[in-house]
């Protein structure tokens, strides 16, 4: 294999465990993805009820109050004390994601993720480079002014913009001209900045990512005495600042991905022949051991790659 | 976690300075534009009309999720959310134009029950008890039963018929010979519902519900009605005021013995 033709992301891992394997997160993120969406869909499309409502509130069986927490916490500080429900629903909410990860949300359950996700696979297409890449900390910065405008102007602000709320309750309860907004957001992951609204702006995903600081399920690279530095995992990751930490600690450094970035898509696990990453429990420690033989297949290829 | 193993020094204490000082401006910026835009979302169009129980606009921007649950749950396909750039209301809030499909005041009110956050007050348990907004006789000029016809109908649609609007009857000056029965609305019965805009057959509504804060006026503060104190007082209220006669001019004037006797007479005595 010669310098010239960069192989594709994922090529290794596809040829040594077959596609199925090799995108088996990816498959079931959008499978996921795909569920959220359509439990909300199948109201208004088929007339089965099961969910009412979008991601800010819903009523799931006529039972199940679900509510987006930060837009609970906005409505608080623009000088509303919300009713039992909304309470209850931002509860089970904010549990559930400070137990799973709470940007879990991000790459499971957000329906610009697969904008964004789109967005890279064409940025990457095109061959742009990166573009405006402002700190990681950028977006918690963002959130501050959200919360701060919230509480200025007494409104939930950032439900006037936020693009993931115009798209997922256009879908749902008509969508006027917030088709814009997407296409704002597409456009200035493509060309603007590589990974940016995920990655670097969204308050969201900064909430998310906050929410979930102490969360059991994490991604560990446990195997990572078999990681032979072909990188496709620093190359695929849309957080690739919280892989080093993990992979490259040695001895009896923790090898879990602790940072509130992960997002727990499990895209490394994917691409990974070796099979180096797993999913865990923040409290799994081991480190060092390797769930499948290497078969020499893996490091020649990924050996060739890093050539 | 780099800069916690380092030793910190000027250069890293400058370098977070700036970087600091960057977001800031760049949030000061953004926050800007979107408390602009906070501002302008409480400019609510006059023809959107809030579901029953909304809180007044300001707070109901603060408590509104945008769930859409009041939407789900309203039976006759009444309320829709906002839609961006489309609708006047604030992007995602619930709405409905009374032209379109008035509210049809379900004595349950399960746009109420259903909503999560309070926006739609709970404590509103009977909808007569609602005020979306006040319905006002814009055009007189035009409205049927002002030209002294009876098309009465939004007298007829109303569900608080006689007591939210009254047909009040009057001299029809220009058949001088009929009478005119005025559709008048009562505000203090009105829910607002809007169904006497729907069903007004002029091809533009000339009954219109409007919000309250453009259909009402408060009284001043310094005003007193003398007749309403002096009832609240069961008495009147300046004690020992001489009550003199009423000097009404009399129909057949005689002069002397206080009537009031023309200092000038016309030749043709007439009307």
């Amino acid at each position: 294999m010669s310098a010239a033709t960069k192989p594709r992301v994922n090529a290794a891992s596809t040829a040594a465990r077959g596609w199925v394997v090799a995108h088996r997160y990816l498959i079931l993120r959008r499978l996921s993805q795909t569920v959220f969406l359509g439990l909300f869909l199948i109201g208004p499309w088929f007339g089965i009820w099961w969910v009412k409502g979008n991601l800010a509130g819903s009523m799931t069986l006529e039972v199940l109050p679900l509510t987006d927490p930060l837009v609970l916490i906005q409505s608080l500080l623009a000088g509303h004390w919300p009713a039992l429900t909304a309470l209850i629903g931002a509860l089970i909410v904010g549990l559930g994601y400070a137990l799973i990860g709470g940007r879990v949300y991000c790459a499971w359950v957000c329906p610009i993720n697969p904008v964004t996700d789109a967005a890279h696979w064409l940025h990457q297409r095109l061959g742009l480079a990166k573009g405006w890449q402002p700190k990681r900390g950028t977006r918690l910065w963002v959130l501050g002014m959200v919360l701060g405008v919230s509480a200025a102007t007494g409104t939930i602000a950032w439900e006037l913009v936020n693009p993931i709320s115009m798209l997922h309750r256009g879908l749902i309860f008509g969508i006027g001209f917030a088709w814009a907004w997407v296409l704002a957001v597409f456009a200035f992951d493509v060309l603007v900045s590589r990974r940016g609204w995920c990655g670097h702006l969204c308050p969201v995903g900064a909430f998310c990512g906050l929410l979930g600081s102490a969360s059991l399920l994490r991604v560990s690279a446990a195997g990572r005495a078999a990681c032979d530095d072909c990188m496709e995992c620093f190359a695929v990751c849309p957080e690739p600042h919280v892989i080093g930490p993990a992979l490259r600690g040695s001895g009896s450094a923790p090898a879990l991905i602790l940072s509130p970035d992960c997002t727990n898509c499990g895209r490394c696990i994917d691409v990974c022949a070796p099979d180096v990453f797993r999913f865990t429990h923040r409290f799994n420690r081991r480190t060092g051991e390797t769930s499948a033989p290497q078969s020499p297949a893996h490091t020649r290829s990924g050996a060739s790659r890093a050539a | 976690m780099s800069a916690a193993t380092r030793i910190p020094n000027a250069i890293d204490r400058r370098r977070f300075l700036q970087d600091a000082a960057r977001a800031v401006a760049g949030c000061a910026v953004a926050g800007m534009f979107l408390g602009q835009l906070a501002r302008q979302a409480r400019a609510l169009p006059a023809e959107a009309l809030r579901p029953p129980g909304a809180l007044p606009e300001p707070e109901f921007l603060a408590a509104c999720l945008r769930c859409g649950l009041c939407v789900r749950d309203c039976p006759y396909g009444t309320l829709s959310l906002a839609r961006a750039g489309v609708d006047g209301a604030a992007v995602g809030t619930p709405f409905f134009t009374a032209r379109d499909v008035p509210c049809e005041m379900c004595d349950d009110i399960p746009c109420v029950l259903a909503c999560p956050s309070g926006a739609l007050d709970p404590g509103l348990t009977a909808i007569d008890d609602a005020r979306m907004g006040v319905a006002v006789l814009v055009d007189q000029q035009h409205c049927l039963n002002a030209l002294g016809l009876r098309c009465d109908v939004c007298y007829r649609v109303c569900p608080a018929i006689d007591a939210a609007i009254t047909l009040e009857q009057s001299h029809n000056a220009r058949t001088g010979h009929h009478a005119v029965f005025m559709p008048t609305v009562h505000a203090e019965a009105c829910t607002g519902c809007g169904k006497c805009e729907k069903s007004c057959v002029l091809p533009e509504a000339a009954i219109k519900v409007l919000p309250t804060r453009l259909a009402r006026v408060a009284a001043a503060d310094h005003y007193r009605l003398g007749w309403e104190e002096q009832e609240r007082a069961g008495a009147p209220l300046v004690e020992g005021i001489i009550d003199l006669p009423d000097r009404v001019p009399d129909l057949a004037p005689t002069a002397g013995a206080g009537g009031f006797a023309p200092l000038f007479q016309l030749p043709e005595a007439g009307q």
